[in-house]
């Protein structure tokens, strides 16, 4: 068998894989779409304002790497089955969930910081009168964020193509968060007051309250082993 | 088996009558546009089609919270079917609405909060389809996916406000002006529902017949492999 042969036979191996199973390109192909949108939504078509552009940025990066935080958070759980003794412990399910809930936010939050220095840096900001204003959005936008992602990634935590599905379901959940947080971030680094980007900060501050009960509800159903 | 099978028949015949006469009257009976002209006629299905998108989807998060109190595995199946006919008919609401659009305002698609909503509507139906597919076990996936279905119901009209803000701060492209509906075409769109709305009912009935028989099917697999293991262990 040739050199070209062989590469040749490994490719055709894993394309007739796919196409039995047609398991990854259907979550892929949807996967793609819903970055479009999700772009879409943090860089608007026509926006000009650098502020704007540099918030879709922020948040784009913020999302993605939330993203990869969620699916570790229970990942990490199932390996040595330590998601059984979390089970068996004698108490509410719901304070498992708002206990990932609150380490998952001081994560994304500590992530967000130091986001926010390189960003400060690369787009040539000064951060440090905004900082106070830019934290409460922060804020308000992760614990919306890791209020639908804990949930979610507790559901997706053993199940196949996690890694895929994870965002696939919570990408287009997380739509009002991401353009609240674009907007008013946007509001603030072009010098607004909290008062002129208030009706984002309530539009999340509901989003927040809403699908934390609604967590709080049914995280029971949704963890297992 | 078939206890209703009366009842379905005249669900059928009751289908086919209706659709029948709302196609009639969406190509024949109504009158044209004036502005529009005939492309206007795919109205008479696109809005029903719509209509029956958000329906599928209630009954989708209405069955959710019934399965999570009773644990009949029942509305879960119904759950699916419904999720799978929505998610038909939302993809026609997108096409029929590219379509249209491309006719009347010259571009296939537009940020404008009732095509962006439908757009994640549909993209949380795919989702949820995907995961019911991903999840082993029909316990498990009857209660991972009723939580799928409530939170992306309750998200909806979310998705709808904020959309619509955020539009508004930016000058809109295209408005759409408040047509008042001639007495012929309210008739027409008025069928059209009437139509849409059995055959979803019709669809529905049929999909999660074969959803309950695929059930049954799995647990007398379980069963017969439990009893081959039982033998062998004796």
């Amino acid at each position: 068998m040739s050199y070209l042969r062989k590469v040749l036979t490994i490719a055709g191996k894993d394309l007739r894989a796919e196409a039995r199973t047609r398991e990854l390109t259907p979550a892929v192909l949807v996967f793609s779409l819903i970055v479009i949108v999700i772009f879409n939504f943090a860089f608007e078509p026509g926006a000009r304002k650098q502020e704007l552009l540099a918030a879709g940025v922020l948040w784009v990066a913020f999302t993605f790497s939330g993203m990869l935080g969620l699916v570790r958070s229970f990942a990490v759980e199932g390996e040595q089955g330590a998601i059984r003794g979390l089970m068996l412990a004698p108490m509410d399910r719901s304070a498992i969930y708002l206990g990932k809930l609150l380490s998952n936010f001081i994560f994304l939050s500590s992530v967000e910081v130091v986001g926010l220095l390189a960003f400060g840096v690369f787009f040539n900001f000064d951060l440090f009168p905004i900082l106070h204003r830019l934290a409460v959005v922060l804020v308000l936008a992760t614990l919306g964020f890791v209020a639908v992602g804990t949930l979610y990634a507790a559901m997706a935590a053993n199940i196949r193509l996690r890694e895929v599905l994870l965002p696939v379901l919570l990408f287009p959940v997380i739509v009002p968060i991401l353009i609240a947080a674009v907007k008013a971030t946007g509001g603030v680094l072009q010098g607004q007051l909290l008062e002129n980007v208030s009706g984002w900060l309530k539009l999340l501050g509901s989003y927040d309250a809403i699908f934390m009960i609604v967590g709080v509800l049914t995280f029971e159903f949704v963890i297992s082993e | 088996m078939r206890k209703n099978g009366f009842l379905d028949s005249l669900l059928g015949i009751f289908t086919f009558l209706t659709v029948g006469a709302g196609l009639y009257m969406t190509f024949l009976y109504a009158p044209n546009e004036k502005t529009m002209g005939a492309v206007q006629r795919i109205f008479y299905f696109h809005v029903p089609l719509a209509w029956i998108g958000f329906l599928a989807f209630f009954v989708v998060f209405a069955c959710g919270v019934a399965y999570l109190l009773t644990r009949n595995i029942r509305w879960d199946l119904l759950a699916g079917s419904s999720a799978e006919i929505g998610l038909v008919f939302s993809t026609l609401v997108l096409i029929t609405g590219s379509i249209w659009a491309r006719a009347v305002w010259n571009t296939w698609w537009t940020w404008d909060p009732r095509l962006t909503t439908m757009l994640i509507l549909w993209l949380i139906y795919l989702g949820y389809l995907m995961l019911r597919s991903a999840v082993e076990g029909a316990e498990k996936r009857a209660r991972v996916s009723a939580v799928i279905g409530i939170v992306g119901f309750i998200n909806v009209p979310i998705v709808f406000m904020s959309v619509r803000w955020w539009r508004t701060m930016h000058p809109v492209v295209i408005t759409r002006t408040r047509v008042s509906l001639a007495t012929p075409m309210l008739a027409t769109l008025l069928v059209c529902l009437a139509a849409f709305t059995l055959l979803y009912a019709y669809l529905l009935r049929h999909r999660a017949r074969i959803a309950l028989a695929e059930n049954a099917l799995e647990e007398i697999r379980v069963r017969i492999t439990e009893r081959q293991f039982e033998r062998r262990e004796r």
